[in-house]
């Protein structure tokens, strides 16, 4: 980056080398979150298949692993289809206002030491913030299509996002209380020490919210009821073709993604080992590369989190949209609200067991 | 240069989308101006350093308040040729109220009760410490104060529109869940018939 | 009731949701029973019924007495045949059409058939290319009845003993 930056500053500005090594770094995140989304349906179907006792996608390369792109270029070149009376300008715009807060979200996670877009402070509050500005793409999308099914589908959507949101809000409360601050970098730097140092232990209940709460978010099994395909056919996206429904899908992908590295940095430690304090191994030569800090881990616990959506979406059934409310009011608020003021005592009195 | 170019951008943004509320035809579109307006007035809070406000403006108005307004709106049949009717005749009443905001806006602004009494001794790097330690210390009661009218505010809410209808038959899944075998069979004992 | 402490626990621990899992997750390793279809078959019985064909006897003659019994069983009205007298005082048909669109595939022809001149042999892989191929003419029956004869005859000899 740095010889770059030297390259670069030979002859041209420095406002514009400052811009365009922005740019760079946004399509360096950009670019694999769009990768890894495909390729997460890729994982999809095939892990889904393999819990139902099929095999999943297997015609199109080695294992079925070129699909995700044979399915790319299919809605590339399919029909973006217009609903007569459905509002055009507000149609076409929701896919991209439900993509822009899935990817805007990556700017303030940092990947490993130091690698992040954007060090803000509030950077948890900045995540809150965007991860409610999703349900923008999905309400209009639901009112724009000029569809009953849709619009009913953005109805549910808004209403449980709202609602789970709020839990999610505390969950990250008990966090921010532990560590002591809003920046993602200082949040993990406070888990450091050992594997038992990580928040999963004293907010284990917390770490169950908002992991629930994040599948609720994303809207996925078994809190689907956006899609519900056995009740309102697909929910908000129905009207949607091509390119424009893929959008929609690449725009959940990235946030399920996203949700399994914040659930993984916020209560697993992000990007430090789990074998911190065992200097044994993290001082050998070559393999202390691997067991030692670093991106590979984050990537290894967001997987975990992965899977966990998919295995969740092929065990559960869809719940009841009551059930839903009742879930996010009644059980997941209030357990959080215990929690966290279980946990503000334990830090009056100065009984921290994340500070070994 | 490039700081000033970005506040200029976002504040002709905001007042085009402000304007936008007022005069647009559809109430879709209106309540989508006003939630640009929000997020350009979040960001111009950013860009004065004021982030976590700017933040919290996204979070809670942008992210709640106005997803229900657009609820509201689309589950209304709105006719749009009524709502425009009378813009000329309400647009005195309207200005007289901007005039009374702008007055009671320069007063919290300038009177000296409002104001902070002691700076803090150390000011905090980050802005969201700075907000906490003002709002538990300075401004603790008024603070306390809001959150219980806020919470007084919900209860009333749901105390007026909670109605319990005798005439409709729910499930209660977790009592029926929770049903053990001494709630629902009793035994008894009889003597044989002969 | 009192607050059943069990209910709690239960619902606390995830305990149904985890054996729910638990389950999804013995299948995950499970080993599948899928047939990867154009490389691997399953295997067919001999009394599979599949696309139509008219056999002949070993001198060539067709077997086909056009004695319309299988005109008359098929519930789906699908064949339709007319005959002649030949010189030799024979009766043949000549015009034997199955309208594939039309047939269920019911195998009542082959049972009707008192010279097991119609069949249905195990081919199942074919298709239509241009309006009115679904309708198969005597011609083409008998090639294809020639093209598998030995197969037809091995299946036919395969189920003999049970029929």
């Amino acid at each position: 980056m740095e010889a770059l930056t030297r390259f670069l500053n030979n002859f041209l500005p420095d406002d514009l080398v400052t811009f365009i090594l922005i740019l760079l770094k946004i399509a360096l995140i950009v670019v694999p979150v769009i990768l890894l989304a495909a390729y997460t349906t890729y994982a999809e179907r095939k892990i889904i298949g393999f819990m139902q006792v099929r095999i999943g996608p297997n015609r199109v390369g080695p294992l079925g692993l070129l699909q995700p792109i044979a399915d790319t270029c299919k809605l590339i070149f399919k029909e973006i289809v217009i609903p007569t009376h459905s509002n055009r300008f507000l149609f076409l715009s929701a896919p991209l206002l439900s993509m822009g807060p899935a990817f805007t979200a990556w700017a303030v996670i940092p990947f490993s030491e130091g690698m992040v877009l954007a060090n803000i402070n509030a950077g948890l509050l900045f995540l809150l913030a965007l991860s409610s500005l999703g349900v923008y793409g999905i309400i209009l999308a639901g009112w724009a299509s000029n569809s009953k099914y849709a619009q009913l589908g953005a109805m549910r959507v808004g209403a449980q996002m709202i609602s789970y949101e709020i839990a999610m809000g505390f969950a990250l409360v008990g966090v921010l209380m532990a560590a002591g601050s809003l920046n993602m970098n200082d949040i993990v730097k406070a888990q450091s020490g050992s594997i038992f140092n990580w928040f999963i232990w004293p907010l284990f209940g917390l770490f169950l919210v908002y992991f629930i709460s994040g599948i609720a978010e994303t809207n996925r099994a078994p809190f689907d009821v956006a899609e519900g395909e056995s009740e309102i056919v697909a929910g908000f996206h129905v009207e949607y073709s091509g390119m424009a429904m893929a959008i929609f899908f690449i725009a959940e992908y990235a946030n399920m993604i996203l949700i399994a590295v914040l659930t993984s940095i916020l209560f697993l430690g992000g990007w430090l080992s789990p074998l911190q304090g065992l200097d044994v191994l993290t001082q050998l030569p070559g393999l202390g590369l691997f067991f030692g800090n670093g991106l590979h881990w984050l990537a290894l616990k967001a997987c975990i989190f992965l899977f966990l959506f998919l295995w969740f979406r092929a065990t559960f059934p869809r719940y009841r949209y009551d059930q839903i409310m009742r879930l996010g009011w009644k059980v997941l608020i209030p357990v959080t609200l215990v929690w966290i003021f279980a946990e503000g005592i334990a830090i009056v009195i100065g009984w921290q067991p994340w500070l070994f | 240069m490039f700081q000033q170019f970005i506040f200029y951008l976002f504040t002709a943004v905001l007042i085009a989308s402000a304007i936008g509320v007022v005069t647009v035809r559809n109430p879709i579109y209106a309540a989508l101006c006003l939630i640009l307006a929000f997020f350009s007035s979040a960001a111009i809070w950013v860009l004065s350093g004021a982030e976590f406000l700017g933040i919290v403006l996204v979070l809670v108005y942008v992210g709640a308040v106005m997803v229900l307004f657009l609820f509201v709106i689309m589950m209304l049949d709105l006719n749009l040729d009524l709502l425009k009717e009378g813009f000329i005749r309400y647009l005195p009443i309207g200005l007289g109220a901007a005039l009374i905001i702008i007055i009671e806006m320069s007063l919290v602004l300038h009177m000296p009760t409002f104001q902070i009494k002691q700076p803090l001794a150390v000011l905090p790097t980050n802005n969201t410490e700075a907000l906490g330690e003002i709002l538990y210390t300075d401004y603790a009661y008024p603070f306390e104060i809001a959150a219980v009218i806020l919470v007084l505010a919900i209860v009333a809410a749901i105390v007026l529109t909670l109605r319990r209808r005798a005439d409709v038959k729910l499930q209660n899944i977790p009592e029926q869940i929770q049903v053990r075998r001494n709630d629902r069979v009793r035994l008894i004992k009889m003597q044989a018939e002969k | 009731m009192g607050i059943n402490f069990k209910y709690y626990l239960k619902a606390f621990s995830f305990y149904e949701l985890i054996n729910g899992l638990i389950v999804t997750n013995k299948y995950l390793t499970a080993r599948k029973i899928t047939i990867k279809y154009p490389e691997q078959k399953t295997p067919l019985s001999p009394r599979f019924r599949g696309h139509h064909a008219l056999r002949r006897y070993p001198n060539g003659e067709e077997r086909c007495i056009a004695c319309k019994l299988c005109e008359a069983v098929c519930p789906a009205l699908a064949i339709t045949i007319d005959s002649e007298e030949r010189p030799d005082g024979t009766r043949r048909t000549t015009r034997y059409e199955i309208d594939l669109f039309k047939c269920i595939y019911c195998g009542y022809c082959e049972e009707a058939c008192p010279v097991d001149a119609i069949v249905e042999t195990n081919i199942f892989e074919y298709h239509f290319e241009k309006q009115g191929e679904n309708i198969q003419t005597k011609e083409k029956l008998l090639a294809i009845g020639d093209k598998y004869e030995a197969e037809i005859a091995k299946m036919k000899a395969t189920d003999a003993p049970y029929r």
